[in-house]
């Protein structure tokens, strides 16, 4: 499904992704891990398409497609969803607006007719209750004064209204009680089948009790320097990334 | 002839024609002040940024009498505000109130010429409040205004009574033939415990170029209630100054909200007077431009009394070469003690040719006020851009949904669902967009 080839990247002048390789099939969770500023987030960025990122060198492949090509808009067209770790709010907008706008859009992209007031109602209904989410929260503005679950929470729910192919959860645990991971987390998973895939970044193994990867990586320094089963993201929380550090370092 | 000529031929047939009246010492003292100070140049500290006699020194017609004619039913459903059917629709054309076009159906509602109103029960209201504008407004456009007032109406609303219909007024020049020049004056008096919603517009039928020059002077009084709502989006040939003067001079609650979507030159003056203890005022302001248009609003709020509270709020969206000019003043008197008055401009800035002038300025000489006053300029947020076209939305979809988002808290102030969805078309339709 993505195929990721010596992927380079930098904001400014600053280098960030040093050479990633990384393949995702369909039916796949994948965890990036790794410390503070090793590249995870910029990961996801590039790869939604944040215009910040410059890319320097490599390839991306998306279902057959050159992923890096693609505007933003294009991608989420052909199924990427990026949740984002700091969601935006926007005052003035409603919840409700927006992701009507969004769903017709990416309808549009792929062919389909858009949803009228009635059929779009009804999808919606279906996504509130999958992910737990309130009427009354999507009929604010968009993120205005929602605590840090609730945002999270609309994130998913977005996820799940767009139905995308692979799902990027930007550290979506961060700042969040376990609670709140949990709601998340399962939100995710009723959204999980062997046609899509989950590209989870995160700092802490927390979250992967709850979403469980097939494969974990370590991001280091702007490449991905291990890479094992579930077990790994379980060593790391248990010797920390001090232990990464030294055997890249031994190697190097 | 030039207009200046124009209007000084035009002023000497009516005073020797109509012979002398109660208005007549007010006109005459308008007209020496016309004499006196002319049009504003960009020399005169409150026209800094807005050239407006450039345009007025065009050749205008101004014989409204004579051309009022040629507007039909099919101009005038045009411009007609939703809901017309249930409302008293002022129409004025060419600055002169037409009997004829214009519909009253609240029996609580009196509209009548100026005129007519200094020699009934109305003369002593008339000739107290007729003219207080210029007060504040000291050039030479509210001059020449007030020169001819006795052709303007006087609007009066019973005390105890709701108008239940609202009141619609229509400006409609007709350019067919000539530029014109128009005058349009109306005093507005709320009498106790009244209340009345109005809603106003434009259009200038026709391709020559248009001059609207208006005064409207709002009197409430205690208890009274007063919505304002004036809906801007007039041909690009259109220019006009228009003065709104509102005096509290009872307890009272005032709404106003002033959308600019259109014209050429544009500006407005809002003054509110609060002159009683305990009055409250909300004062909105949406500019929305593009092409060339000049929209300039320059608003007064007076804090005569103690324990007055005002709220301002003018957001604006400036394309392509346009330019907006925002200019608020708050003065809090010395017996304005417990005073609270809000102002806030923010402004979007949409193209590298577009500009804004915005200049808060407060002005307070009572020592235990709370006063505010902010003004920002920036443009469209990219992360969250970026956020929206993360999630599918097109470039021109996401700029259009920023953009509403960032107006509504300005749209929601139009309290009448037919006037709301009236502008919210207008704005959809500026934005490319489909309202649900």
């Amino acid at each position: 499904m993505l195929s990721i080839k010596n992927l380079q990247a930098r904001i400014e002048e600053k280098q960030i992704l040093k050479g990633i390789n990384l393949d995702i099939k369909a039916g796949e969770v994948h965890a990036i891990m790794g410390p503070n500023g090793s590249g995870k987030s910029t990961l996801a960025s590039v790869l939604a398409g944040r215009p910040e990122y410059e890319v320097t060198d490599g390839s991306v492949e998306f279902l057959g497609k050159d992923l890096l090509e693609l505007s933003p808009e294009e991608r989420a067209g052909e199924g990427i969803f990026l949740a984002f770790q700091y969601p935006v709010e926007i005052p003035g907008l409603t919840t409700t607006n927006f992701i009507k706008t969004a769903v017709n859009e990416v309808r549009k992209y792929r062919g389909q007719e858009p949803y009228d007031a009635v059929q779009f109602l009804k999808l919606m209904r279906e996504k509130m209750a999958m992910v737990e989410i309130n009427q009354s929260l999507l009929s604010r503005s968009l993120n205005e004064g929602f605590s840090g679950g609730e945002k999270k929470r609309n994130e998913i729910f977005q996820m799940a209204m767009l139905e995308p192919k692979l799902a990027i959860l930007d550290e979506t645990d961060s700042g969040l009680d376990i609670d709140a991971i949990r709601i998340v987390a399962n939100g995710v998973n009723k959204l999980r089948s062997k046609d899509n895939a989950v590209l989870v970044v995160t700092h802490y193994q927390r979250l992967l009790d709850y979403i469980v990867p097939d494969f974990v990586h370590v991001l280091y320094n702007g490449r991905i320097v291990k890479s094992g089963t579930k077990e790994l993201a379980l060593e790391l929380e248990e010797r920390g990334y001090d232990f990464i550090k030294n055997e890249v370092g031994q190697e190097a | 002839m030039n207009t200046i000529e124009t209007i000084k031929e035009r002023y000497q047939q009516l005073q020797s024609n109509n012979g002398s009246s109660a208005l007549t010492p007010i006109e005459q003292n308008a007209f020496n002040s016309f004499n006196t100070l002319g049009v504003p140049t960009v020399k005169h500290e409150e026209w800094k940024y807005t050239r407006i006699s450039s345009v007025f020194n065009k050749e205008y017609a101004f014989n409204p009498e004579n051309l009022s004619s040629n507007i039909t039913q099919k101009d005038l459903d045009a411009i007609r505000f939703p809901g017309y059917e249930g409302a008293n629709e002022l129409v004025f054309v060419n600055g002169m109130y037409s009997s004829q076009l214009s519909i009253i159906r609240s029996e609580n509602l009196t509209v009548i010429s100026l005129e007519e109103a200094t020699k009934n029960e109305y003369r002593e209201l008339v000739l107290q409040h007729l003219g207080h504008s210029g007060k504040y407004i000291k050039d030479g456009l509210n001059a020449l205004n007030t020169a001819f007032a006795a052709e303007g109406v006087f609007i009066h609303v019973k005390k105890g009574n709701i108008v239940e219909h609202p009141v619609y007024i229509y400006n409609i020049v007709d350019a067919k033939t000539n530029n014109i020049l128009s005058q349009p004056r109306t005093l507005i008096y709320l009498a106790q415990n009244a209340q009345v919603i109005f809603a106003e517009t434009y259009a200038t039928i026709g391709k020559s170029e248009s001059f609207i020059n208006q005064v409207t002077e709002i009197v409430v009084e205690q208890d009274a209630l007063l919505e304002y709502y004036r809906i801007q989006n007039d041909a690009s040939h259109a220019n006009q100054v228009n003065t709104t003067h509102i005096r509290q001079i009872g307890k009272s609650l005032v709404n106003t909200v002033t959308v600019s979507l259109d014209g050429g030159i544009v500006r407005n003056n809002l003054n509110i007077a609060m002159e009683a203890e305990h009055s409250e005022s909300h004062f909105y302001g949406l500019y929305f431009l593009k092409g060339n248009t000049h929209v300039d609003n320059h608003t007064v709020v007076d804090n005569v009394k103690p324990h007055c509270e005002s709220n301002e709020l003018y957001k604006g969206v400036v394309d392509d070469s346009s330019t907006a000019v925002f200019n608020g003043k708050i003065f809090v008197q010395k017996d304005a003690q417990k005073t609270n008055a809000y102002q806030s401009n923010k402004n979007l800035l949409l193209s590298n040719d577009a500009s804004v002038n915005t200049k808060p300025q407060l002005e307070i000489f009572a020592d235990d006020v709370k006063c505010s006053h902010g003004c920002t300029v920036g443009q469209l947020d990219e992360e969250a851009f970026f956020y929206l076209r993360s999630r599918g939305v097109s470039e021109k979809a996401a700029k259009s949904l920023l953009i509403h988002a960032f107006a509504v808290d300005i749209l929601e102030h139009i309290k009448p669902e037919k006037v709301r969805a009236y502008v919210d078309q207008l704005i959809a339709e500026r934005l490319g967009v489909e309202l649900d």
